[in-house]
């Protein structure tokens, strides 16, 4: 809400804070400034403000009060006119093309001078005549012919409002001479209201929390209202459907009034707060809103009447009939449901109760009669209806965080007031209210030595009663104990357990947050859990690291379609059911990701001209609707995405080669011998995203852990990659990292020395290198203790369809030295077997 | 001239003539012919003592002893000479063999963090040394535990606070905070105190933009015992700070409002980038908002399994997002799920 502080003024003096203390005053009960617009007064002193400052200063030596003594017609130009203007200094002539001022052309001397700002020669204001607020300075101007260094503002001129049909008349008390700050200078507050604290969506409730703040009084508006007009009794009828809805209707009448402008000040303050000024009988609805936070709504009576075919209105409230619409006053016709509550009379819909009024029964310029409605109405109630037709207004916006009933009563008194006295007419006696539901003000009972306990604090029992009273709380202290009786403006105190809570926050807010002491965690350690699946998921992120790839952090909305592109076009694969997302921000994310590899890929591809070699993982979950269960199954997924060089170009040496599958694999091999997870095979698969010959699944004690492999050429088609291939694994992690050990065996590091020698075997081109390992470790027994394959051959030498395997072998015992002969017996063994198993022949 | 006088003459001369030419070696090939020629088999000392068979008895020794001083004098010029000549191949190796340092060094393909990662795991850390354990927790959230057991039944006007991405599943929706994972840690642990931290993605519905994202991660902080006090609140967050942001890091805390906490507050830091003087950064204010915090509701302590008339607790939420943008500078809240390579290499 946006706060005048010379309303502000009117119910807490803060005459003696600069702007800066008091918006940190407000900013530490909660009432949280956003901005400050200056509207005449000065920026505050010193350079470290902790606010965000625009508008204008209207500095004393430039900006005044003067009076137009005359206004005479200019020579050469009908739409000109020269005042004779007298600004506490002298007099001097000054050009204005205002319209408002033409009337008084040619009248000679005024009997009562026109009171308006005036601004010298050399001010810095807003220009009239820009869209926008742009600043310019004023200079000695000659208009057709006339000279003028000097001039009279409109509302835009001044940053007051955008308004620039004619210049400011201020009311005729202004003194004249007077600097214009000292007149009017004002500066606007933009409060964020916090949603437990509707009732500070109103001046005076900011202004309880000011005083609370400061412990200054609080001057309440004076609701003395002179009810002189015959009784409203008998003369309309309040009908309540259902006192859960609508817990109270007030109604009071004024009659004979004139629609016309509100005072200059009121439509000022209405302006700087933000709202539009329309004529005196709306601008008081609008103006006790702001004042007291209860919305209100005027009638046309005479309309009402003629409606109820000349009888007494009756005012039902009711939810909608269906098929029933109301059109509202800005123009819009909603179709109402059956759970909107509505202000109906016997001739149907009025208004859309708490949000919006009809437009047909709208006060105008030609009501005499008014009826004013105050009501309360129940939040929830009011924010389904909101939402549901996405309508919103002050009111609304009161009503649906919860407004007091008996601000209704409250209201319509104040409202009739300001009626009266800006618009004439007389108020007639008595109000029509109707009650049927009154909300129990909670009374809370807590202990001081609680409130200390919770708060880490030393609050006296005495102090913590003063600042609840301060916020209109009565309260009772008996010893340690305070009875705290909720004040009936507020919704937001509960009952019991959660009211003690409430006015801890209430207390704690009020003493000053500021004034808690900080104290370090006084509380036994809870039992401290290992948790093993996320300590070695920290640990993989670790290995991948250290193993040269960059982690990838990424979104998981996404779209089928997306999805889809990482298979090849003509792929017919199973249904994939996605978690599908209600109110999308873009088609292009809609779902909730099933496939860890699609967003990878599309990483890579963002990426694929920005550098020549990448190297990606993600770990993150895919989420996987299942049958009967209300939650997705969360898996937890890692990818892993090569493609490129396979180091980076370097000056000394040429281009370095591509990353190939055996790349994927020594990362792959990395980690899982880095998480000491045991039983790891590799065995050929098939992938609809991989290549069929370069593709492998990950085995781990058997099972099926993930897949690795190139890119299928016809997916990588559907990507916008560069030419070398792409390698990518896609790993269930939670079986790997169930699988990984923290405690692992360590072997001794051995005492005798090992024998080395090389073993090069000839075999079909169709057995597995692990395969031949294997072979050689079973014959090779337990003091075999390292096979490395380090050469492959192809050609004549071994013939067609065959390949030549070269081993290093590492034999060691733990218990002494072999000896030739003891590793002559173990290589005889380990050929025998090579030949039976898998007919390899040792290569001469 | 005795046959003495002789053969010491001799043998003076040897180690005469051998020292000259010592004298004029220049490098290590020729001081090995040095040594061959000089201290060789064949060379003029060992003559002397291969000829001393021929001498006479008394003679014998004293030839003997005076070829040996000859024979220890050149080994230990020789040596000498070695040493000088090795000194000065160094030197002048070292003078030779220059680098160009300039040129730049062969690259290692580093791997990194992402820059969230790397902040989260700080926090973690940070908290982790004050006793607080991870608790992980589902990113898709039902409406109970997202809204509801955090004090806000359906129609609750503070749900607006939080734009949400609602599921075509009947009550189920993307979290718009960790704080759904208070209810769930408080289930598995009641009742037991807890200490703990839930980290993890986040969703919210919002226009993209330099300044808001869709998705983005958040890390929950949750205490619950008996008798936890706001003033403890206050002192973990002022550690936390002092770690985070260095010793002098100034901190606030202000009055806000969440549901499931009261009191509730915003906790605030002094701007490091303009130290309070007000920039950009903190919108003029010297004061960067970094998370929402307060006392548990005992709403939520009961939906959680713990009666709020025994305990108490408070709970912190940040966003990592925000404070890794603001600690590095970084104008566009996007670079974090871009993954560009540019922006990711840089951390």
């Amino acid at each position: 809400m946006k706060l005048p502080l010379s309303w502000l003024n009117d119910y807490v003096d803060i005459h003696d804070l600069d702007i800066e203390s008091l918006a940190k005053v407000m900013t530490m009960v909660g009432l949280e400034v956003e901005e400050i617009r200056l509207v005449g007064l000065g920026m505050p002193r010193g350079d470290q403000h902790e606010f965000k400052y625009t508008g204008l200063s209207w500095p004393a030596e430039k900006f005044v009060v003067a009076q137009i003594d005359e206004v005479l017609p200019h020579p050469n130009a009908d739409r000109l006119v020269l005042c004779r203007v007298q600004d506490g200094t002298g007099e001097t002539i000054v050009l204005t093309g205002a319209p408002n001022l033409y009337p008084f052309k040619d009248q000679g001397p005024l009997a009562q001078p026109l009171k308006v700002a005036y601004v010298r020669e050399g001010a810095v204001l807003y220009d009239g005549h820009q869209p926008g607020r742009k600043l310019m300075t004023l200079k000695k101007m000659k208009i057709r012919g006339v000279e003028s260094s000097s001039m009279i503002c409109s509302e835009k001129e001044l940053g007051i409002s955008d308004e620039h049909e004619g210049v400011i008349i201020l009311d005729d008390d202004a003194p004249t001479g007077m600097p214009l700050a000292d007149y009017m200078g004002d500066a606007v507050f933009d409060v964020d209201t916090l949603p437990n604290m509707v009732r500070d969506a109103s001046v005076l409730g900011m202004a309880r929390e000011v005083s609370a703040a400061l412990g200054k009084p609080l001057h309440e508006p004076d609701a003395s209202l002179e009810m002189t007009g015959p009784p409203i009794q008998g003369r309309a009828a309040i009908e309540i459907k259902d006192p859960e809805l609508n817990p109270r209707f007030v109604l009071g009448l004024i009659e004979g009034v004139t629609v016309q402008p509100s005072p200059y000040w009121v439509r000022r303050r209405l302006n700087l707060a933000g709202m539009r000024p329309i004529n005196c009988i709306v601008d008081a609805t609008n103006y006790v809103m702001l004042e007291l936070g209860e919305p209100l709504h005027a009638f046309d009576y005479d309309f009402l009447i003629k409606r109820a075919n000349d009888g007494h209105p009756t005012i039902i409230t009711r939810t909608a009939r269906p098929g029933e619409t109301l059109t509202t006053l800005d123009g819009v016709t909603h179709q109402l449901d059956p759970e909107m509550e509505l202000v109906t009379d016997t001739a149907g819909p009025l208004s859309l109760a708490g949000v919006m009024g009809g437009e047909e029964s709208e006060v105008s310029l030609d009501t005499i009669n008014v009826l004013l409605e105050g009501a309360s109405w129940n939040f929830i109630n009011i924010r389904k209806t909101v939402s549901k037709l996405k309508i919103n207004s002050e009111a609304a916006y009161r009503f649906s965080r919860g407004v007091h009933p008996a601000l209704a009563e409250a209201g319509v008194r104040l409202c009739l007031k300001r009626m009266a006295a800006w618009g004439g007419g007389q108020v007639a006696q008595g109000l029509i209210d109707n009650y049927p539901n009154p909300p129990a003000d909670p009374v809370i009972t807590l202990s001081a030595d609680w409130v200390n306990q919770s708060l880490g604090t030393d609050i006296s029992v005495q102090e913590m009663a003063d600042i609840l009273e301060r916020l209109a709380f009565i309260c009772e202290v008996e010893g340690d104990t305070i009875t705290a009786h909720t004040p009936p403006h507020r919704l937001d105190i509960n009952e019991g357990l959660i009211g003690r809570a409430d006015l801890l926050e209430e207390i704690s807010r009020i003493y000053g947050y500021d004034k808690i002491p900080s104290r370090r965690l006084d509380q036994p350690l809870p039992p401290q859990i290992i948790d093993p699946v996320l300590l070695m998921q920290e640990t993989t992120r670790d290995l991948l690291v250290n193993l040269g790839l960059q982690e990838l952090v990424a979104y998981r909305m996404t779209s089928p379609e997306r999805e889809a592109r990482r298979f090849p076009p003509e792929y017919d694969g199973p249904y994939e059911e996605y978690l599908e997302i209600q109110n999308p921000i873009t088609v292009e994310r809609r779902v909730m990701r099933r496939s860890i590899l699609a967003t990878m890929l599309e990483i890579l591809e963002y990426n694929s001209h920005l550098d020549r070699r990448l190297a990606f993982f993600e770990i993150g979950p895919v989420f996987l609707p299942v049958d009967g269960q209300q939650l997705p199954n969360e898996k937890l997924m890692l990818s892993i995405g090569l493609t490129g060089l396979r180091d980076l170009p370097y000056w000394a040496e040429g281009e370095p080669p591509w990353m190939d599958f055996y790349d994927l694999k020594g990362v792959l091999e990395g980690l899982l011998m880095g998480l000491h997870v045991d039983h790891v095979a590799y065995r050929a698969a098939v992938h609809p995203s991989l290549h069929p010959g370069k593709t492998a699944e990950i085995l781990i004690d058997g099972k099926v852990a993930g897949v690795m492999g190139e890119l299928h050429p016809l997916v990588k088609a559907n990507y916008e990659l560069n030419e070398p291939p792409v390698y990518l694994a896609e790993i269930n992690l939670a079986p790997v990292l169930a699988a990984a050990r923290i405690l692992f065996d360590v072997e001794a590091v051995p005492t005798y020395p090992p024998v080395l020698e090389d073993l090069a075997v000839v075999v079909d081109e169709t057995v597995p290198a692990a395969e031949v390992e294997a072979v050689i470790r079973q014959g090779g027994g337990e003091n075999l203790t390292k096979v490395q394959l380090f050469d492959i051959y192809r050609g004549q030498q071994v013939g067609q369809g065959k390949k030549s395997l070269a081993f290093s072998l590492t034999y060691v015992a733990p218990d002494r030295t072999l000896t030739d002969k003891d590793v002559g017996k173990l290589r005889k063994r380990i050929i025998t077997l090579l030949d039976q198993e898998l007919g390899a022949v040792l290569r001469s | 001239m005795t046959e003495k006088e002789t053969q010491l003459a001799k043998l003076t001369q040897i180690q005469a003539e051998a020292l000259s030419a010592l004298a004029k070696v220049t490098d290590t090939a020729a001081l090995e012919a040095w040594r061959v020629t000089h201290l060789g088999r064949s060379s003029a000392v060992m003559g002397v003592f291969s000829s001393m068979a021929g001498m006479d008895k008394e003679l014998r020794p004293v030839m003997g002893k005076a070829a040996n001083e000859v024979r220890q004098t050149l080994e230990h010029a020789l040596e000498e000479k070695r040493q000088v000549l090795e000194a000065e191949a160094l030197q002048q190796a070292l003078e030779t063999e220059t680098l160009d340092v300039t040129l730049p060094g062969r690259p290692v393909t580093r791997g990194r963090l992402h820059p969230l990662t790397q902040v989260l795991r700080r926090i973690t850390q940070i908290f982790g040394d004050m006793g607080f354990q991870v608790y992980p927790s589902p990113e898709v959230e039902t409406d109970d535990y997202n809204f509801t057991y955090l004090n806000m039944p359906p129609y609750h006007p503070a749900r607006d606070m939080w734009d949400t991405f609602y599921t075509k599943t009947e009550g189920v929706l993307l979290r718009t905070h960790t704080s759904p994972g208070q209810i769930r840690v408080m289930r598995a642990r009641a009742p037991e105190p807890i200490r703990a931290i839930l980290p993890g993605a986040t969703m919210r519905y919002e226009q993209l933009s330099a300044r808001s994202e869709i998705e983005f991660a958040q890390v929950e902080v949750l205490v619950v015992g008996k008798q936890v006090s706001f003033a403890e609140l206050k002192g973990t967050l002022d550690d936390f700070a002092r770690r985070l942001f260095g010793e002098e890091a100034r901190t606030r805390l202000r009055p806000s409002h969440f549901p499931f906490t009261e009191p509730s507050a915003e906790f605030d830091v002094g701007c490091f980038v303009c130290n309070g003087a007000g920039c950009p950064v903190c919108k003029e204010t010297g004061w960067l908002e970094i998370l929402g915090c307060g006392m548990v509701h005992p709403v939520v302590l009961e939906y959680g399994g713990y009666d709020p008339a025994v305990y108490s607790g408070f709970a912190a939420g940040m966003g990592i997002d925000r404070s890794t943008l603001m600690r590095y500078r970084i104008d566009d809240i996007r670079h974090f799920r871009n993954n560009d390579v540019r922006f990711l290499r840089q951390f």
